[in-house]
């Protein structure tokens, strides 16, 4: 009998995968993605694969059904399915168990649907492929009733709708539909969620779960968080680098890791952390060696350090009563006003950090625009350090950028290709005129330093550095000018945990050391725990609920936060540690 | 839409009023006196050519004439040419001619860049891929006047599959050898813009959507590729038709078709101003209108391009 500690008492896995090895043909050569993977999925099972970008858990799950790319190409090893070895499938065999046997759903619910198409008939499309339906109009059917299912209600008014008119959230629920249009048997989900507000997040995990429960569905759910997949499924497995590190029930692998990478994954999960980070040079004593950033160990109570910042004195960002209203295109000759950011008023002390979080749309990257003088404010006051910022000339809107730095979400957006890094971080030095060339190129090297970066990168160009490289480097570019406000729009949300974790751990250690205050906007409420002292939830262009960063997540006031905060994944699994 | 449509038509209005006014300048400054190059070598009685100024307003200052001429033309009045003949009927005897002849030649030139670019996409770097790319950019470089003539003598001449010139019988069997040397010359371009769509297409996450929905190939590439590769090829092949209205001067030339480029060439020659502009103008108005519909075409390809 079997061993295996299934939810479910059948004893033959559905999808048996042996030895999986996966390479793509690039242009230095081949380079192997997976290297020997193994594991079973018993029906109606969830199994959660997690890893960081680059561990091969999405070439993975494309190349069960043989969905890689061009170039990419399945080397060794099986993928048994109904008695059948996938990977020796002849192509008509893989087009008849694609969509029928085994669904899936895409990461990205921006670019997954065709753009000319409307959402019935790419619905419709999938249901005809598996022949669920007769005719066309049974195929409406059945698409209307896949769309309710996938959670949108109104779909038989939604079916000659475009992509475009769809929200993220919904765009994700049509996927979801299409994936599940035949009844597989299994459904690959490969980060299906990672592209929408935590909210949303939420609402469209819990549907999935449900459906895959009432139908007995097996969910292979792919992310790189640690959190969702412990909430999310029953059995955990964690690759690194194309091989599997460690695999098991999802409680036991959170509360008792046994691989040094695991360990570091739960470490440096912001879901799964409690406190606020706080300089890792304090606390040097308990502080885990080498490159291994523990959020749990290295946060510690940063009362004494918020206490003894500058409440009397002038803080360092004042707003009060900012108002911002776009106008927008009606068509014709007409515009409607837009109130983006209505009545917002909070302060920063010095040397402290406030977050200011929302879903998309809430008005949050706008406050931050404002702020830094990229937006002009239809109404209200900016105090910087006690100086009005809303109504400077050319000059002074100078001056004032000088004391105030922006670092922007996408590392691989905002730094020009086209020029080195030591280039980069000396722009602002060059249009400020600070110094003469060499006390420039002395600073460069001195916020390399601060970043932790090695000076010699300075020769180097963007496309040679890693995405955590990369947001160092922008750090340094806002470091340059010695600011005293940073503004953090959404710094750490594209980059992968572990990485978010150092450059979280960077910015702490800068706050401490030049006594920087931030102004963080986020939409990761997990991540405000560990970095913020102070924190602001907007909805609809207004501020909901403010004050200090403990008391909100020990007792949110308001339903929104309170919605929020739930949505986290894996908040609330006790760990082990 | 409709809003739309008459906001492009007013856009319309300043680009005519610019283009005539430019040309009729040109065609102003040019040197000679066409009064004396209508008689040749032979000399006017000056009672007779003070008459044919005044007839021709020729005796007025330049932004006279112009005024002159643009109330005429709004009144529906094209004027006369040099022969006495009304330009109006001689637009309307050349005119179709032309369009009919770059309506095939971009229809064929369509045709064949959609199928060949959608095929070397498909094969990239394969043998087809290569072949295409090599004929292609043969048919670009080769001058027009060659193919015309290679196509005149081996397939008109030669082989007798068409006759060599079109003349007066401008049935559609009749000009189509000069359409295919046309589309020939014009859809390299179109072509490799087709490939290079297709190969990105195919790369896009909807496309695999698709293939992980259950679809076979067959029916993947006609429904999520093709369609979604055509805008770029259906814009170069407008701005191609634009500059075809203007009449394939060469062609129309070598194959005695009986065209606007045969006419507008001699009209230009002999300084015919109110010709030259009357011309201008209608194709103006012809590539302004084609545009329009290409924009609207647009709207029929991609939902996501409405026009409010």
């Amino acid at each position: 009998m079997t061993q295996e500690t299934s939810v479910t008492d059948t004893a033959e896995p559905l999808v048996s995968i042996k030895d999986l090895e996966i390479g793509f043909q690039t242009g230095n050569g081949f380079v192997q993605a997976v290297k020997g993977v193994s594991f079973d999925i018993f029906p109606g099972e969830t199994v959660a694969i997690v890893g960081e970008s680059g561990s091969g858990k999405s070439t993975t799950a494309t190349g069960i059904i043989d969905l890689l790319p061009s170039n990419g190409r399945i080397t060794g090893g099986s993928v048994m399915f109904a008695g059948k070895d996938l990977t020796k499938a002849s192509k008509q065999e893989i087009v008849r168990v694609r969509g029928r046997e085994i669904g899936y759903v895409p990461q990205d619910p921006m670019s997954n649907l065709n753009p000319v198409w409307n959402v019935g008939f790419q619905v419709r499309e999938a249901v005809m492929a598996n022949n669920m339906a007769k005719n066309k109009k049974e195929a409406d059917k059945r698409a209307i009733e896949v769309l309710q299912e996938a959670g949108l209600a109104d779909a038989e008014r939604r079916m000659k709708q475009f992509p475009h008119q769809f929200s993220g959230g919904m765009r994700q629920r049509v996927l979801i539909g299409i994936g599940l249009a035949a009844d597989p048997k299994l459904l690959i989900a490969d980060e299906p969620t990672s592209a929408l507000d935590v909210t949303v997040q939420r609402v469209i995990l819990d549907h999935l779960e449900s459906l895959t429960r009432e139908k007995n569905t097996a969910l292979l759910l792919i992310t790189h968080d640690l959190g969702l997949a412990a909430e999310r499924a029953s059995k955990v497995i964690v690759m690194y680098q194309g091989k599997i590190v460690e695999a098991g029930p999802s409680l036991e692998i959170l509360q008792n890791p046994q691989h040094p990478y695991t360990k570091r994954l739960i470490a440096a999960a912001p879901s799964l952390a409690s406190q606020r980070l706080k300089s890792q040079k304090i606390v040097v004593t308990d502080a885990p060696q080498g490159d291994e950033i523990d959020l749990v160990a290295a946060s510690a109570h940063r009362h004494d350090v918020v206490e003894h910042a500058d409440h009397g004195g002038v803080p360092a960002i004042e707003v009060k009563d900012l108002t911002k209203v776009f106008s927008i295109r009606k068509g014709g000759f007409k515009s409607e006003p837009f109130t983006a950011v209505d009545q917002v008023s909070f302060q920063v002390p010095r040397g402290t950090t406030m977050a200011l979080v929302g879903e998309s749309g809430s008005g949050k990257s706008t406050v931050a625009k404002m702020v830094l003088g990229l937006e002009t404010a239809t109404e209200g006051e900016i105090l910087i350090a006690g100086k009005d910022a809303t109504a400077l000339d050319k000059r002074e809107m100078l001056a004032h950028r000088r004391r105030m730095q922006p670092v922007f979400q996408d590392p691989y957006g905002s730094l020009d290709p086209m020029r080195s890094i030591g280039s980069i971080i000396r722009e602002p030095l060059d249009v400020h005129k600070v110094g003469d060339k060499q006390s420039r190129e002395l600073r460069v090297n001195e916020v390399l330093d601060e970043v932790a970066l090695p000076r010699m990168i300075a020769s180097r160009y963007p496309n040679e550095l890693s995405g955590g490289q990369r947001q160092r480097v922008a750090i340094a570019r806002a470091l340059a000018l010695k600011p005293e406000v940073v503004i953090l729009d959404e710094a750490v949300s594209a980059l992968d945990v572990l990485v978010q974790a150092q450059i979280l751990q960077l910015l702490a250690d800068l706050q401490e050391e030049l006594g920087l205050t931030y102004l963080f906007i986020t939409h990761d409420l997990a991540v405000v725990r560990v970095v913020a002292d102070d924190v602001a939830v907007m909805e609809k262009g207004k501020i909901v609920e403010k004050g200090n960063v403990e008391e909100i997540f020990a007792n949110a006031q308001t339903e929104y936060t309170q919605k929020l905060l739930d949505a986290i994944p894996g908040a609330n699994i006790p760990l082990g540690a | 839409m409709l809003m739309y449509v008459v906001r492009r038509l007013l856009q319309a209005v300043p680009v005519v009023i610019g283009t005539t006014f430019l040309i009729y300048f040109m065609v102003f400054s040019m040197p000679g006196d066409p009064i004396l190059a209508m008689f040749g070598d032979k000399t006017p009685s000056p009672a007779l050519y003070d008459q044919l100024a005044a007839q021709y307003h020729l005796d007025q200052p330049f932004l006279v004439q112009y005024g002159l001429y643009m109330k005429d033309l709004f009144t529906g009045n094209l004027g006369t040419t040099f022969s006495g003949e009304s330009v109006g009927a001689v637009l309307s005897r050349t005119f179709p001619v032309t369009l009919k002849l770059a309506s095939m030649a971009i229809a064929i030139e369509f045709c064949v860049a959609v199928v060949l670019g959608l095929f070397a996409g498909l094969r990239k770097g394969k043998f087809f891929d290569n072949l295409t790319l090599v004929i292609g950019l043969i048919m670009l470089s080769v001058p027009i006047f060659v193919l015309c003539f290679l196509a005149q003598y081996f397939i008109a001449i030669k082989w007798g599959w068409a006759s060599p010139t079109v003349g007066a019988d401008t049935s559609f069997s009749n000009m189509l050898l000069p359409a295919i040397v046309l589309a020939a010359s014009l859809f390299t371009t179109s072509m490799r813009l087709m490939r290079g769509t297709v190969i990105d297409t195919r790369s896009r996450d909807f496309v695999r959507t698709a293939y992980a929905k259950g679809l076979p190939g067959r029916r993947v590439i006609p429904v999520h590729v093709l369609r979604n590769s055509l805008i770029p090829v259906v814009t170069n092949s407008a701005a191609n038709f634009g500059v075809l209205m203007v009449g394939a001067t060469v062609t129309e030339g070598i194959f005695n078709v009986p065209g606007v480029g045969n006419t507008l060439y001699q009209a230009i020659i002999r300084g015919e101003g109110p010709t030259v502009v009357s011309f201008v103008t209608v194709m103006v108005l012809a590539y302004v209108a084609i545009n329009i519909l290409v924009d609207l075409l647009y709207a029929v390809l991609d939902p996501r391009i409405r026009y409010a």
